[in-house]
């Protein structure tokens, strides 16, 4: 009895256990429904964004960048799709090896491999980089082939972009290549992070930089699936998709520019500079619409799409004859002899001569002790202002400047932009020095050196001292000449097209300002000007011209020569020869076109200058091309291997 | 034949299959195979393999329902000392897979002896209190906690944290039902208390990453934080009703990691929701109570500490393993009975049911 009343007591007793174990389950499974409740009913919306953002990614589709065309519809720069062999360098154990491999199947040059290790030192952190671009067809279907072999490398189509006439007007139309660190402060600054998703590439300099907001487009959207690993689902194959996605918001191509460039006259500047280093800026007096701007020596832009590789870079970078500079717009030269113009307008303006007074030239000006020689020993004898411009008296011009003072003097010349922006459509010119007292107190720091000297005045009335401007400053003075004081903004970019409704936006021709000046006295110079090309330093330059044209001289010091000295450009290191400059324009009467012309180191304006400025004008005027005859066009696109041979320029090759 | 001659050789052959197991164990081995189907999407032969496995998961078990639960008793010693000794050789010459030595090679399979101590367990401890039942006193629950304590460690060194855990609460579960002294479990819960931050200094890198990133998942999105985030939106999208079946973009676009092992949960409730996630809840919540009441009418000690314990092991399980995967729990590796994919657990579990099914079947017979 008393043990079966114990095993009923032990029952219970095991009972109670299981009952406590009981509600321990139901206490737990009450927590995890509290749980389940609370992930998938409260907080469902929350878990449901989360999952969405886990499968749904936002792809950027870059647009089509804007091209650019000359005024005739030459185009400068354009698009075109190739393969490239890119390498995903998490995926690849031995980045050497695989080259090496590669090496086999395609065409991989030591230049390739030198600007591959560039991108690698200079994208940190960036996975997916270039190897080769530009495959050729046999070489993508070898790839194919062997695409197995190679994990991480992939083969990707890709818009390239395109200068067809390579050197010619390179500093105008500058390049784009891929966005740097740089870059990317200033597209995050300007807001533009979100448009640049999925770009590579940004302008860099000319207007592929200035006009970089029209060029680029704005970046289309895409929503993709991705799965865990970031690959991407294809669309349509997905059944297991839940929520449709949202349509795809195309990209806007980018506008393109029509300039007022004609790069035929461009080809014309640059042939007939020669080897010669120097300038060349033609624009149409009544627009400022830029017609040639030349800066030799130039460079081939399209090296620099993809990264330049060390070699060129150091070839471009290190020559002395830096052709990476911009000469038209940021050389700075003194203007020499093409400065006599619009002093003999500020004298006539101001009342410190008349036409007709003459002066008598020795072959020097004495000012104090100092003696100011003339180019020619001897003297010009009797000089009037016609014969001042026509001979080019220095004497005349010593005299003339004395007469005046400097801040006057450089408060009427300013008019003409000497010495300040001209305000064109790319970035980058340089100001220049229009000398005066106000200059120099800023320019030196010493009391000393502050105070402005009459003798100075002298040698700024022949364009010499201080005197230093850009030959696109040149260029507006004399244009502004031609035009009678009207001045207008220099542009490069006529108008800009929308590719798609083909919507024409123009760069207006608008007059900055109309400088007062009387009729008869620009006469005077004007008629001058025509002088010289008839009788006078530019007379050879211009035999048988078909129109009248009227033009300056100018040669300009590079060193200055002590007093005695005479200057022989035979002993004089080459790098140190005066530089040439002629500034023109025709037809006289109506002028179409003016033109500043630059030859560093190479003597005398008459002979080394005048004859550019003849070829320019003869091209631009008669459609006369001198210099050599234009070779038809190589067949369209040139998508080849490595190097796009610059395509030669054509009519027939109309824009599309 | 007669009908009532077919009739009668069913019921020959399901007279000791308990009904209501067989059918949650059913319904938990359907719904483990359709989710496992949408799972393993990318290793389709999975679903076939597992197929085989509860066929042969449901044998077993119909054979072990056969056995008389005194045949239980008997071979508990020797089949715990078979096991323990295939842990040592596991020690000694074990395969090392994923870091871990958990896997004794045998031939023509590979097995983990640590998963059959979470049979042999609650055998060898029931079986020790059933012969010490007269006089039940301290020492008795020492001796207990000794032979728990060794196996144990032996496969939380492998280190094997999920199984060493189940084993342990197996073991427990045995002990508490044994009657352990309440003021003995009170000082022992106290004692772990306090001994947890030794026990923090013993344990891996990797598991005391799993704590912190389970109090903080964000602290460690891409690592083992991953884990728990990506199951916890799978479960949170899934919503009231589910994707759908096929239809969870987590599991479809392998956000959910280990989603036809350990996270099977996850795709489970991300494509049926919160209703999928409550039938679930109750199939479970049916074979516990099940087992709790064979426990309860069981004839002897030994045959009611026996399914108590294995019962509360099913519990474990799924409480560990959802706890886990809905972030409430670290993660361990412990499978969702009848559900993830693997045979081992699945013969384990199976075993388990064929013991609970003789136990019920035969308690009139031994009362009698």
């Amino acid at each position: 009895m008393a043990e079966l009343k114990n095993l009923r007591r032990e029952l219970h007793y095991f009972q109670l256990r299981l009952s406590v174990a009981g509600a321990l389950v139901l206490g737990a499974f009450a927590i995890l429904f509290g749980r389940f409740f609370y992930l998938q009913i409260i907080q469902h919306q929350y878990y449901d964004t989360r999952a969405e953002d886990n499968r749904i990614a936002i792809m950027p589709i870059p647009p089509n960048r804007g091209l650019i065309f000359d005024r005739n519809g030459v185009v400068l720069a354009r698009n075109y799709s190739a393969y490239t062999l890119e390498l995903t360098l998490s995926k690849i154990a031995d980045l050497e090896g695989t080259i090496n491999a590669l090496a086999t199947l395609v065409d991989i040059q030591p230049r390739d491999r030198r600007r591959f290790q560039k991108l690698r030192e200079e994208s940190k952190g960036r996975d997916n980089l270039t190897l080769r671009s530009r495959l050729t067809d046999e070489e993508v279907a070898v790839l194919a082939v062997n695409r197995y072999r190679f994990p991480g490398v992939d083969i990707k189509g890709r818009p390239f972009r395109q200068y067809p006439v390579g050197e010619v007007a390179s500093h105008v139309v500058g390049y784009i290549s891929r966005i740097d660190d740089r870059d990317v402060e200033r597209i995050e600054e300007s807001d533009q992070a979100g448009n640049y998703k999925g770009t590579d590439h940004i302008g860099k300099t000319g207007l592929e930089q200035s006009y970089e907001g029209v060029l680029h487009g704005t970046t289309g959207f895409e929503q993709v699936e991705t799965d865990a690993s970031g690959r991407i689902v294809p669309r349509g194959t997905d059944a297991r998709t839940r929520t449709p996605l949202a349509p795809r918001t195309p990209p806007q191509p980018g506008n393109n520019l029509r300039l007022t460039l004609d790069i035929r006259l461009q080809q014309v500047a640059e042939r007939a500079l020669g080897e010669n280093r120097g300038a060349v800026v033609a624009l149409e007096p009544s627009t400022g619409g830029i017609l040639a701007f030349v800066s030799k020596p130039g460079y081939d832009p399209n090296l620099f799409i993809d990264g330049i590789d060390p070699a060129n870079w150091d070839t471009l970078n290190n020559s002395p004859d830096h052709p990476l500079n911009n000469r038209a717009l940021t050389g700075l030269y003194a203007p020499g002899s093409t400065f006599k113009p619009y002093m003999a307008l500020a004298a006539l303006e101001l009342g410190k001569r008349t036409p007709n007074q003459t002066i008598f030239d020795p072959g020097y000006f004495m000012f104090g002790n100092n003696r100011f020689r003339d180019d020619k020993a001897g003297g010009h004898g009797y000089v009037d202002m016609y014969k001042s411009i026509v001979v080019s008296c220095d004497t005349y011009y010593y005299t003339l400047a004395s007469d005046i003072d400097i801040d006057i003097l450089s408060r009427f010349i300013g008019q003409f932009g000497f010495g300040s922006k001209t305000g064109i459509d790319v970035e980058g010119e340089f100001v220049g020095v229009l000398p005066s007292r106000e200059w120099k107190v800023k320019r030196f720091k010493n009391p000393a050196q502050q105070k402005w000297f009459p003798g100075e005045t002298i040698s700024v009335g022949i364009g010499q001292g201080y005197n230093s401007y850009t030959p696109l400053q040149l260029a507006q003075a004399v244009a502004t000449l031609a035009n009678d004081g009207v001045m207008y903004r220099p542009h490069f970019v006529d108008y800009v097209e929308n590719p798609i409704s083909g919507e024409r936006s123009y760069v207006e021709p608008q007059p900055i300002k109309t400088i007062p000046l009387k009729a008869k006295n620009l006469e005077v110079v004007k008629n001058a000007m025509v002088g010289v090309n008839k009788e006078g330093t530019g007379a050879r330059a211009f035999i048988g011209a078909a129109y009248v044209s009227a033009g300056k001289t100018g040669t300009a010091q590079v060193v200055a020569l002590s007093k005695n000295e005479k200057y022989s450009e035979a002993t004089v290191a080459e790098h140190l020869r005066d530089h040439a400059l002629f500034i023109a324009f025709a037809p006289s009467d109506k002028p179409r076109i003016a033109v500043a012309v630059l030859v560093e180191n190479a003597g005398f304006g008459a002979r080394a200058a005048a004859p550019v400025a003849r070829q320019v004008l003869d091209f631009y005027l008669l459609g006369k091309d001198i210099s050599k005859p234009i070779p038809k066009p190589a067949p369209k696109p040139a998508p080849k291997p490595a190097e796009s041979a610059p395509a030669p320029v054509d009519d027939d090759d109309g824009e599309d | 034949m007669t009908t009532a001659k077919i009739r009668q050789l069913i019921e020959r052959f399901t007279a000791k299959i308990d009904r209501p197991l067989l059918a949650i164990v059913l319904c938990l081995l359907a719904l483990g195979l359709a989710t496992l189907y949408s799972a393993a999407f990318q290793a389709p032969s999975r679903f076939g393999v597992q197929a085989a496995n509860a066929l042969l998961a449901l044998a077993l078990m119909w054979a072990t329902a056969q056995v008389h639960p005194q045949v239980f008793m008997r071979i508990a010693v020797p089949v715990f000392l078979l096991v323990l000794l295939m842990l040592v050789a596991v020690m000694l010459f074990g395969d090392v897979r994923n870091g871990a030595r958990r896997w004794l090679p045998l031939g023509f399979a590979s097995i983990q002896p640590s998963e059959l101590m979470k049979l042999a367990m609650p055998l060898l401890l029931a079986r020790y209190f059933h012969r010490h039942e007269a006089a039940l006193s301290f020492r008795e629950f020492a001796v207990a906690f000794v032979l728990l304590a060794v196996p144990t460690a032996m496969i939380a060194r492998q280190p094997d944290l999920g199984t060493a855990l189940l084993v342990a609460a197996g073991g427990f579960y045995v002990i508490f039902l044994a009657g352990l002294s309440w003021k003995v479990i009170a000082a022992g819960i106290t004692a772990v208390l306090a001994s947890l931050p030794i026990l923090w200094g013993v344990l891996h890198d990797y598991q005391r990453r799993r704590f912190l990133t389970l109090i903080d998942p964000s602290s460690d999105p891409l690592g083992s934080g991953y884990h728990i985030i990506q199951s916890t939106i799978a479960l949170g999208s899934g919503g009231i009703t589910g994707k759908g079946w096929l239809k969870g973009t987590q599991t479809h676009l392998e956000f959910i990691p280990e989603r036809a092992t350990d996270f099977i949960f996850a795709v489970f409730s991300e494509e049926f929701g919160l209703i999928g996630a409550t039938i679930l809840l109750v199939l479970y919540l049916g074979l516990i109570m099940r087992g709790l009441m064979i426990s309860a009418n069981a004839p002897t000690f030994f045959t009611r500490l026996l399914a108590g314990a294995i019962t509360l092991t099913f519990f474990t399980y799924a409480v560990v393993n959802m706890g886990m995967v809905s972030g409430l729990l670290p993660v361990v590796g412990v499978p969702l009975p009848f559900v993830s994919y693997g045979g081992t657990s699945l013969i384990t579990l199976s075993l388990g049911v064929g013991i609970l099914m003789s136990i019920q079947h035969h308690r009139a017979l031994v009362q009698t």
